[in-house]
């Protein structure tokens, strides 16, 4: 069954070349909106169009992508995640704590990072898969949580001196022409490579499709629902903390404060970059499209000079409204054959 | 009939009265979030003799509790507002953002009238709120006409709020130099501060409404379910749009008494996360998140334990930071105690313990 269902599927849909697919029709509004505000860019600013300057996009917002994918993956099952800017703070708080204070070797600190944002993700998705608790209040309570231990390991901000961190954050690759990457926009787009590769190829991903579409549908066809929420919040979690650990890099800090409302950045990169907010349909790469127009406002407001920093949030409430009014449009239309 | 029997059975009648009465009183909703609140101040009590002290010093009640109350005003004013949304199966994470307009609304409106007379006053009041129920406006209409998830459709007042806010003050604190305003969150009126009387006028007409009218009959009925309510012929759209602009009207409300508390307007920081403790406080006070059941006392209550928690942490010295942990737990706590399926699994473990003692 599970082998012939997505054959019929791609066959139906087969019949419409894919640009004329209506799930790709908001991910196409977004390539055409990052091409005309790079063009736009490029023709207003010097210097605009330049290869650091799309690289730097990723750079700047290495930790943004990695937490949007793993938001995909929740959004898709149909629930959401509010802890993962609080995860983030977390994580940085921890790694900075133990390598720091406690002179962990900073690999052995990472992986333990990484294993309690995976543990304390699952534990949400336990509350909310065994319970049937609102998605939106567990992880909610899971904000609070995270940052309030966060600011129990540490108030105030640490600064981090250890030399084989300070070394891997100032690393830089050179890719020829003078443009470079930092090692944190490379984790970004492994985690991109990877959050593709497990949404579009794998049965887990196949499951999560299912379960955004209909839960109780997937449950029906017999499908692992209970276990792939669980491990799609225990995902969402991994992400942040990894996110997390980037940041330490990117900022070589680890403060309680740290990626304020993150969460919002992250849901609003997801949406941008074509998911449907009820689930069930979207893609990994339209989420780092997402995450690259985000940065590009950011970027253009700059470069720009005269524009104030508050523009950035008032046009991503601009750009949320429109795709979110986009979504309706398409979907009412899916009814109404 | 003999004259014993007769005397039995009205001794058994008082009895079951009494039992009737005490089932009653601890089935009732407002128990446990008043009995939190009692042993909350209570245990501050214990530890600290002068806590529950009041003092009558210049015309004016003093003391811990009156501090509780006034503090919690702006989160009691929002959770008001946020339980009727949440009755209705929505949600407002807006809230904060919209409390920061309104307060830089008002401070605008301010700087920008000669200070004469309270004509300043009143323009800053009427701005403030007008501002409140246009954006609740907003956030309805994208609910209602626009049909979206109510948390996305506030996520996006919630991202570009504090952005609009940051515009109308020019991205800067705004202070205030101006004495009636700093009335509304400074005053007193009968030795009482005058945001209790803010609280209480709003709780008043909204209790009025709720159960003067059909309206309280209503939401419940929307709450409960919105198709059946459509059916029976109740303006179900008309009443969420409603719902959000009270609650942007209570927000705004919120805005004024905190930005004249400070003497200014601060469009980042003014409401941060009060979202969430609306939330809890209409958790906590018995309140359905998923809608339909509601009790407006008891989100009073709820914003009363949250300001109460945050006073005991800070008198009993633990870093405030415990703060947002602590009510993460309650948090959690109250959802599971909430949850039908945990009451089931918690009665089927209690009942099996009963069995295997007998």
């Amino acid at each position: 069954m599970n082998a012939v269902a997505p054959a019929a599927t791609s066959a139906a849909a087969g019949r419409r070349p894919w640009w004329r697919r209506r799930a790709q029709v908001p991910l196409l509004v977004t390539l055409v909106l990052f091409v005309a505000m790079a063009g736009a860019g490029g023709v207003l600013y010097h210097g605009f169009l330049t290869p650091q300057v799309f690289l730097n996009l990723l750079i700047d917002n290495a930790f943004l992508c990695i937490v949007a994918v793993g938001m995909t993956f929740v959004i898709l099952a149909g629930g959401i995640d509010l802890s993962v800017g609080a995860v983030v703070a977390f994580s940085t708080v921890l790694l900075a704590e133990l390598v720091q204070r406690h002179g962990w070797p900073p690999l052995a600190a990472i992986a333990l990072v990484l294993a309690v944002g995976t543990g304390f993700g699952a534990g949400m998705g336990v509350l909310i898969q065994r319970f049937r608790l609102q998605p939106f209040v567990v992880t909610l309570a899971g904000m609070f949580l995270a940052r309030g231990v966060a600011t129990l390991i540490s108030v105030d901000s640490i600064d981090i001196d250890q030399p084989w961190l300070a070394s891997v954050a100032n690393l830089r690759l050179p890719l020829g022409g003078g443009s470079m990457l930092s090692v944190g926009a490379l984790v970004a787009l492994a985690v991109v490579a990877a959050g593709a590769l497990l949404a579009g190829a794998s049965s887990f991903g196949r499951t999560v499709y299912a379960i955004g579409g209909s839960e109780s549908s997937a449950r029906l066809m017999g499908l692992p629902v209970d276990a792939t929420v669980v491990r799609v919040y225990a995902l969402s979690g991994f992400c942040a903390a990894l996110a997390g650990v980037v940041y330490t890099l990117y900022m070589l800090s680890g403060y309680s404060q740290h990626a304020l409302g993150l969460e919002l950045d992250a849901i609003a990169a997801v949406v941008i970059g074509g998911t449907v907010l009820a689930g069930g349909s979207g893609y990994v790469l339209g989420t780092l499209l997402g995450v690259l127009v985000l940065g590009l406002i950011q970027t253009l407001i700059v470069f720009d000079g005269e524009l104030s920093s508050w523009w950035t949030r008032i046009v991503i409430g601009a750009l949320l409204l429109a795709f979110c009014l986009l979504q309706r449009l398409f979907r009412r239309k899916e009814i109404k054959p | 009939m003999a004259e014993t029997t007769g005397t039995m059975a009205a001794s058994s009648a008082i009895s079951s009265r009494w039992g009737r009465g005490l089932r009653r009183c601890l089935a009732h909703p407002l128990l446990w979030p008043l009995l939190t609140l009692i042993l909350l101040l209570a245990g501050n009590g214990l530890f600290n003799p002068g806590f529950l002290a009041l003092q009558w010093r210049d015309g004016h009640l003093y003391g811990n509790l009156i501090d509780i109350a006034h503090r919690a005003a702006p989160l009691a004013l929002v959770s008001l507002g946020m339980t009727l949304v949440i009755a209705l199966r929505g949600l407002d994470i807006s809230v904060g953002a919209v409390l920061a307009i309104a307060a830089t609304v008002a401070a605008w409106t301010i700087g920008h009238v000669s200070n004469d007379g309270l004509l300043p006053l009143w323009l800053a009041i009427a701005a403030a709120l007008a501002a409140g129920a246009l954006c609740g406006l907003w956030n309805g209409w994208l609910v209602v006409g626009a049909g979206m998830q109510p948390i996305v459709a506030t996520l996006i007042l919630m991202v570009a709020g504090r952005g609009i806010a940051q515009s109308i003050s020019g991205g800067q604190i705004l202070t205030l130099y101006y004495a009636p305003y700093s009335f509304l969150g400074n005053g007193f009126v009968l030795g009482l501060p005058f945001s209790l009387f803010v609280v209480a006028a709003v709780f008043a007409l909204l209790q009025l409404a709720l159960r003067k009218t059909a309206l309280g009959l209503f939401v419940r009925a929307i709450g409960h379910n919105p198709q059946a309510a459509h059916v029976a012929g109740v303006r179900a759209r008309a009443i969420t749009l409603g719902a959000y602009v009270f609650c942007g009207i209570a927000a705004a409300l919120a805005g004024l008494l905190v930005s004249s508390n400070v003497n200014s307007a601060d469009a980042n920081n003014a409401g941060l996360l009060l979202e969430l403790d609306a939330i809890l406080a209409v958790a906590l006070g018995g309140s359905l998140l998923g809608g339909g059941r509601f009790s407006l006392a008891g989100s009073l209550l709820g914003a009363l334990i949250i300001q109460a928690l945050t006073t005991t942490i800070y008198a009993i010295g633990v870093p405030p930071q415990v703060n947002l942990a602590v009510k993460a737990v309650l948090v959690f706590a109250v959802m599971l105690l909430q949850s039908p399926l945990c009451r089931g699994q918690l009665r089927a473990l209690l009942r099996l313990r009963a069995e295997r003692r007998a």
